[in-house]
């Protein structure tokens, strides 16, 4: 991969400093900004291909930041929170965020999520088969199989995968799914998305009672977790 | 202190303490004394007053310049606080406003005719209580005096003038002056003053105005003011040396004893008796000795008594009370107690028979031992003190004991007369004394007396020849009959004696046992309310008064609450303040006290070492007996009692208190250092591992590097952990869970937790067995994957690393049962309903490490949602720990629109 640029966003000097080890080690070119204002001037500037936003910051709400800078681009943003925040990392993801890591964090989750960033940044639009493990998705033809054995899957349930599968390795929050998939008004029918994943699981999963594929973000949505 | 700001002036911190100190000491009082109306007391006082207002705040609180315009003239550019004005019998007077003096506050307050006699509504009934309320609050004052208005010396005054002086200051105000400027005229100058129609003289001496205003009379007056005057710098030379510590002509550790009895002249007895003691400068005491016959006395002389020993007291004496047979003996007993030296009695007051069979009661006292006796006579003003001779029983009217007599007599002689052919004539002379016994017993001692001698004569008339006559054959019964009478009258003495000794035996006793038995009450309990309900109770049982206790309120200082709410007695806004009063200046008020007489009730203050707890208020209007002054002695013991017992239960409250917070902070402390040592313990690892491989000295291989690693991280995510416990807790305990339910699959959140806890389940057998129709439950997934967790961490730690653990799941009517099962070593049965307990281990330091929290916040979040958790052993080994969670109605529409 040629050299990404990412974009750091956060107060804290031992954080940044932890994360621009890690970023450098993957062969990405570092920036870094401690401040909102600093973000977007950052951003404008230098267009980064990936930002990591510390929705913790002094100045600004991470989310305005976000929102502010969804106006004009698309550039993967990865939010760091804290735990016990939901309601934050909601809307964050709600406001254009693509993921979230929730500190204290591991280097593994933090490269797992860059990984996503970065097949976004650098082919933003899907493949027409998808795979991970035992489970094939073939957008085109509409065919779902589990171990070569075809999943009988209702019209919503296969929506509702593709939409996983075309966010694959990126959380989707529970409003995202629904508007996705039955549509705006359907934003908070929380026990539709629920039974529908569960019918789901039981379709795909060779466990449904340890979910391999659809994980749950609890509080906040579903992610399709592949191998890479 | 606000950042920035100087720090205080340290001069201006010593001007303020001083300031302080200043405001809470007591006011000085100049006193002007004149030794008549007229020469110029007031006008003197002004002329100061206007000299010290260059230095000083000074107001006028009340003057009276009787409309001389020489005086008014010096009123002139001096502040007058208003006065207060009162209507009595149809006109307007006005009084100095003590209040507003108060409220006003100046440094030094003017205050006119100390020894006036207030309005009937006023606080206190006279202008120099007054005046003590203004010096006690920091006042000073100035104030004019007539000599003839001091208590001590009113009978001289009355020698002189022939004016009985009514309105009259105690001598202890004008001993507590710190200045006492004499204002001096001449007696023939004040004369003419007189004659011009410069003088004021009140209505009683304008009566007698030719008597008081004879030259004569005016240089004596004058000669006893500078008197006075003088004995008052020699005493402030004698404390003046004392506190310096000089040596002084103080004639050693003398003291004076004065005796009194319910006779004429007690009064005049103590004042003439305080002289003495002042000229000898020694300290004194007023005795009253309380004999068998004390019961006899009418209230009132009980009353006369009993204000001669406040006058006493007033005068500066301590006055004392002892009860015995013999008055000598008492008196005798107590001085050589007290080390007293002289003692002083009034003019025998017992008849001149008496005297001289049984000797003087000087003599007898003299007699007895080293003391000087003064004896203190002469005329004074007429005050008898009535002695009623009323029966024993006090109630049965008098002819009852005659009749009595008359019919033992007439018994007596019946008898006789039956029996005098049987037995000879002695054994009829003792059914006459049986007469004159039953009588003494039954009848009193006057009738027993009287059957005595008309025994005698009935002896004579029926049983002694020549019979039915007066004669005496034989003169040898004239002896019988002599005898006769003498036993007979002893006999009456003596049993009279001994029947008011028991009566008065009996109403001490009856005293005693009330006082016990309320001290008996109040040990049985245990808390203010009791105690306050049974000193009401007994109050009401004894006095047969009804009673109200005030107790400080503990937020307001000022205010007092009163128990019980629903008194009987009627506390509206005077009464209150009168007990508000009361409380603060630690004195009696109400009738028969020196403050507001005229108030329903009367307000004892309960006082103890440490200051006043509260105040007893006895209803006391007009339609009560009188207490006597028996009673007046149990009512201070009780409010002695009261006092003390209602202070050791606010002591044991505070004790109490005390206790508890030793205990809380030694809990917290136990906690802190806990919670300290979990935190650390991980950070050791950590830092060690990470300065180890940072070491160059070490030199570690690649293995050992990774080990390091390994275990650094490992610690910190046991940190990480032990920091999320902690934090949740204090969110549970802190009320601020916030709970956002929406409906969750148990699989899901099962399968979260498993994954919450990563690596440590790595290596494990977990089983899950659930139902594929379990409804979804309305949780915060957040919260409850924690609490599932934190089982999960338990049952995975305390059991072995290659047994398995079971979670199961299932619906019983409108809850879901999760189950988590392992096969550990178990829990003791007395445990099982701790192990929920914060820091549970912190109490069992012998097993696992950690600050135990995990499964207390489980339980706090479970029992957020409504749910329930319990631990139980498991057949065959282990522990099972179940979760119930309430499942409500799960519409179709959103879970955040449910109300869970």
């Amino acid at each position: 991969m040629d050299n990404l640029k990412v974009l750091i966003v956060d107060d804290e000097e031992a954080i940044r400093r932890f994360l621009h080890l890690a970023l450098v080690s993957q062969s990405y070119t570092v920036l870094e900004a401690e401040s909102g204002q600093g973000a977007i001037t950052a951003i404008s500037e230098n267009k980064p291909d990936i930002v990591i936003l510390d929705l913790g910051l002094p100045d600004m709400d991470g989310i305005a930041v976000i929102r502010l800078l969804r106006q004009w681009s698309q550039v993967p943003v990865i939010v760091l929170s804290v735990r016990g925040s939901e309601k934050d990392k909601i809307a964050a993801l709600d406001a254009g965020a693509d993921d979230y890591l929730t500190k204290p964090f591991s280097a593994g989750e933090l490269l797992a999520r860059l990984r996503v960033a970065r097949r976004r940044a650098v082919q933003p639009s899907g493949v027409p088969v998808f795979t991970t493990g035992t489970l094939k998705v073939d957008l085109v033809k509409r065919l779902v199989t589990v171990a070569d054995r075809e999943a009988q899957l209702t019209p919503n349930e296969y929506d509702l995968l593709k939409v996983l599968v075309a966010g694959a390795d990126k959380v989707l929050t529970h409003r995202q799914l629904l508007r996705e998939v039955w549509g705006t008004e359907y934003g908070d029918e929380l026990h539709m998305l629920h039974v529908n994943i569960s019918n789901l699981r039981r379709k795909i999963e060779p466990d449904p009672t340890r979910p391999r594929f659809i994980i749950t973000e609890p509080g906040v949505g579903y992610r399709l977790r592949t191998d890479q | 202190m606000v950042f920035g700001e100087a720090r205080p002036n340290p001069d201006e911190l010593l001007a303020r303490v001083k300031a302080e100190e200043e405001q809470k000491k007591r006011g000085k009082l100049k006193v002007f004394l004149g030794y008549a109306a007229g020469v110029g007391k007031t006008y003197t006082m002004l002329e100061a007053a206007r000299q010290r207002t260059k230095e000083m705040d000074v107001a006028v609180a009340y003057v009276e310049t009787h409309h001389r315009i020489e005086t008014e003239a010096l009123l002139e550019g001096l502040e007058i606080i208003p006065r207060r004005q009162s209507e009595y019998r149809g006109t307007v007077l006005t009084e100095m406003d003590i209040d507003a003096v108060l409220q006003r506050h100046p440094q030094l307050a003017i205050v006119d005719e100390l020894a006036h006699t207030n309005m009937p509504d006023s606080r206190h009934p006279k202008r120099y209580q007054d005046v003590e309320e203004l010096l006690a609050a920091g006042i000073s004052v100035y104030t004019t005096v007539n000599v003839q208005h001091i208590e001590s010396l009113r009978n001289t005054v009355a020698q002189i003038t022939g004016v009985w002086i009514r309105e009259t200051i105690p001598d202890s105000v004008l001993d507590s002056a710190s200045e006492i400027e004499i204002v001096d005229l001449p007696a023939d100058e004040l004369i003419k003053r007189l004659k011009d129609g410069k003088v004021y003289v009140t209505e009683q001496i304008a009566n007698a105005i030719d008597k008081f205003f004879r030259k004569g009379n005016l240089t004596a007056l004058r000669e006893l003011t500078m008197r006075i005057a003088a004995r008052h710098v020699d005493e402030a030379t004698r404390s003046y040396m004392e506190t310096h510590a000089i040596p002084g002509p103080w004639p050693s550790a003398e003291r004076l004893l004065v005796c009194i009895s319910p006779g004429t002249a007690s009064t005049r007895l103590i004042r003439s008796a305080r002289r003495l003691a002042y000229q000898m400068g020694v300290e004194w005491f007023v005795l009253y000795v309380e004999t068998p016959d004390s019961i006899k006395l009418t209230v009132k002389a009980q009353e006369s008594m009993a204000a001669a020993i406040r006058l006493a007291e007033k005068l500066g004496a301590r006055a004392v009370t002892r009860q015995g047979e013999s008055v000598v003996t008492v008196i005798v007993d107590f001085a050589r107690k007290n080390n007293i030296t002289r003692i002083v009695l009034g003019k025998s007051q017992s008849n001149r028979f008496r005297r001289l069979i049984f000797g003087s009661m000087a003599d007898n006292i003299a007699r007895r031992g080293p003391f000087d006796v003064y004896i203190l006579g002469g005329s004074g003003e007429a005050e008898k003190a009535e002695r009623e001779k009323t029966s024993l029983t006090g109630q049965n009217p008098r002819w009852r004991g005659y009749v009595i007599g008359l019919g033992m007599l007439a018994a007596a002689t019946f008898f006789g007369y039956l029996i005098r052919d049987l037995f000879s004539q002695t054994t009829i002379l003792m059914l006459y004394l049986l007469a004159v016994l039953a009588t003494a017993i039954w009848g009193g001692l006057r009738p027993s007396i009287m059957v005595s001698i008309f025994g005698v004569l009935a002896f004579d008339f029926f049983f002694v020849s020549p019979y039915l006559t007066f004669a005496i054959e034989d003169t040898q019964y004239f002896f019988t009959f002599l005898s006769l009478l003498l036993v007979g009258i002893i006999i009456s003495f003596l049993t009279a004696r001994f029947r008011r000794q028991t009566e008065l035996a009996r109403q001490r006793e009856q005293q005693t046992a009330s006082l016990y038995e309320l001290s008996k009450d109040l040990a049985m309990l245990n808390d203010m309310d009791s105690y306050l309900k049974t000193i009401i109770k007994r109050v009401r049982e004894t006095f047969g008064r009804d009673g109200v206790i005030f107790l400080p309120d503990a937020q307001n200082k000022d205010r007092l609450k009163t128990f019980p709410d629903n008194a009987s007695i009627t506390i509206d806004e005077n009464e209150s303040a009168a007990a508000v009063w009361s409380f603060q200046h630690q004195k009696p008020v109400g009738p028969g006290t020196d403050t507001l007489p005229n108030v329903k009730s009367r307000y004892l203050p309960l006082i103890t070492a440490r200051g006043t707890v509260g105040v007893l208020a006895i209803s006391a209007d007009s339609t009560f007996p009188e207490l006597s002054l028996e009673q007046e002695r149990l009512l201070e013991a009780y409010t002695d009692l009261s006092a003390v017992a209602i202070e050791a239960i606010q002591l044991k409250e505070i004790a109490d208190n005390a206790q508890i917070l030793q205990e809380t902070e030694k809990l917290q402390t136990t906690l802190l250092n806990s919670i300290s040592h979990d935190l650390r313990t991980p950070l050791v690892s950590i830092i060690g591992a990470l300065s180890s491989l940072q070491e160059e000295q070490m030199h570690l291989d690649e293995t050992a590097k990774l080990n390091l690693i390994q275990v650094a991280g490992e610690e910190a995510d046991r940190l990480n952990r032990l920091i999320t416990n902690l934090l949740d807790e204090s969110r549970i305990e802190a009320g601020a869970l916030h709970i956002t339910k929406q409906p969750a699959e148990v699989q899901d959140i099962i399968g979260a937790a498993l994954e919450q806890l990563g690596n440590r389940i790595k290596s494990r057998q977990i089983k899950i067995d659930l139902p594929n129709s379990i409804p979804f439950i309305p949780v915060d997934s957040g919260l409850v994957i924690q609490a599932l967790a934190n089982i999960l961490d338990n049952a995975v730690k305390y059991s072995p690393p290659d047994s398995p653990v079971d979670i199961s799941g299932m619906q019983i009517n409108q809850d879901i049962k999760i189950e988590i099962a392992d096969r550990g070593i178990g829990i003791a049965p007395e445990d099982l309903s701790h192990i929920f307990d914060k820091f549970y281990r912190v109490r069992n330091p012998g097993s696992v490490l950690g600050t135990g929290l995990g499964l207390s916040i489980s339980k706090g979040i479970i029992e957020a949602h409504g749910g329930q958790i319990t631990a139980a052993n498991r057949t065959g080994g282990g522990t099972i720990i179940s979760v119930v969670l309430p499942v409500a109605e799960i519409s179709q529409k959103s879970g955040a629109e449910q109300n869970g």
